[in-house]
């Protein structure tokens, strides 16, 4: 259900940095979404339909590129994707792991057609 | 075309209110709990028995979210401490704006422990940061001993796991001990706590260690 808070926050920020008259020339927002961020990829793209077609920027299409989660281990100190729900390192077993990525949640460009 | 990069987090705004929260909290001592659990593991019912427990030695506020009705706030009313209901109308988690507003409506008053319970919701609400020092999940023991692999990153974003209705134990086919062992698989660091709201069982484990927290914080120095 967040998602469309989500969503609404992703048109919020394209509205604080996009100029008005540019509203809708904007092709594309690109967001990076963690896959350990408890959002759900189709339902964010859904959420974002709705609240788009009701607001200035018609012509968007959102883009998601999903961030694996990569743990790097403390004790063999190896960088590796890990698959939730397991938290130790795939290499030597250890549970001391600091999360690396997968909890992004982020915009990271913005096309304009001009 | 043009294109412009911004890698900005989309819950920017939330995270610098909720990082304001967190400094006016500090700056006035006051430590901040935000309980998350599934609906009805028993969160109003631990405040309950907290309040119960220490009556006024501790000064406590307590922030009610629930998607509709002030019934969880009605139930604190007995205990006569400072209480705000908020009602999100929907929303399935609480924000740093929320908080932020409901506390002001308190603020006048001398708290030293901040309660605030969280919608109940093991999903949406572990993203949102509300300037609370610490998370505490709760999860019954009614729901089964695979919630923290079901449900990984409120677990694995929280400091405390309380698990409730032990009294409850000899009904269910859950077994503590997985339960436990589950939730240490995700989080190593996780401190736990087991209770009964009925019994009182643990309680006081519970109410003891939040009281050493109290002190922590007001002999600790923020720059
Ligand atoms: N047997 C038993 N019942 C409990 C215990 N703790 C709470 N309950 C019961 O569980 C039900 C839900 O408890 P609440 O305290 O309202 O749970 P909650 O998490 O605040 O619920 P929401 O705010 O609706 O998400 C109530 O009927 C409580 O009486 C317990 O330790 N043992
Ligand atoms: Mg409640
Ligand atoms: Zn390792």
């Amino acid at each position: 259900m967040h998602e469309l808070s989500i969503a609404q926050e992703i048109i919020n920020i394209l509205e604080t940095n996009v100029p008005t008259e540019s509203y809708r020339q904007v092709s594309k927002v690109k967001v990076k979404i963690g896959k350990f961020s408890n959002i759900l990829s189709d339902s964010l793209q859904f959420c974002f339909e709705v609240v788009i077609n009701n607001s200035k920027f018609s012509n968007t299409k959102l883009e998601i590129e999903t961030v694996p989660l990569i743990i790097e281990c403390s004790d063999c100190r190896s960088k590796i994707e890990i698959e939730p729900p397991v938290f130790i390192c795939s290499n030597c077993g250890s549970s001391n792991i600091n999360l690396i990525t997968g909890n992004e949640m982020s915009i990271d460009l913005i096309e304009i057609n001009d | 075309m043009s294109v412009i990069t911004i890698e900005k987090k989309i819950l920017e705004k939330n995270d610098l209110i909720a990082a304001n929260n967190r400094d006016f909290f500090n700056e006035k001592k006051i430590f901040v709990i935000n309980i998350l659990s599934s609906p009805g593991s028993g969160k109003t019912s631990l405040i309950e028995r907290s309040l119960a427990r220490w009556g006024k030695k501790i000064k406590f506020g307590i922030i009610e979210g629930d998607v509709q009705t002030d019934l969880d706030a009605q139930r604190l009313d007995v205990f006569k401490v400072p209480v705000v209901q908020i009602v999100t109308n929907g929303a399935c988690h609480l924000d740093a704006n929320l908080v932020r507003d409901a506390y002001s409506s308190i603020e006048k008053e001398e708290i030293e422990l901040l309660i605030i319970e969280n919608v109940g919701n093991l999903v949406c609400p572990a993203g949102f940061d509300l300037g609370e020092h610490i998370k505490v999940v709760v999860t019954s023991i009614t729901e089964g001993d695979d919630k923290p692999l079901k449900y990984p990153s409120v677990f694995r974003n929280s400091s405390v796991l309380i698990i409730n209705k032990t009294d409850l134990l000899p009904h269910v086919n859950s077994s503590l001990a997985k339960l436990k062992k589950n939730a240490l698989s995700i989080n190593p660091s996780l401190k736990i706590f087991e209770t009964s709201c009925v019994t009182d069982d643990g309680i006081d484990k519970w109410c003891k260690w939040l009281k050493t927290q109290i002190n922590k914080n007001e002999s600790s120095t923020f720059y």
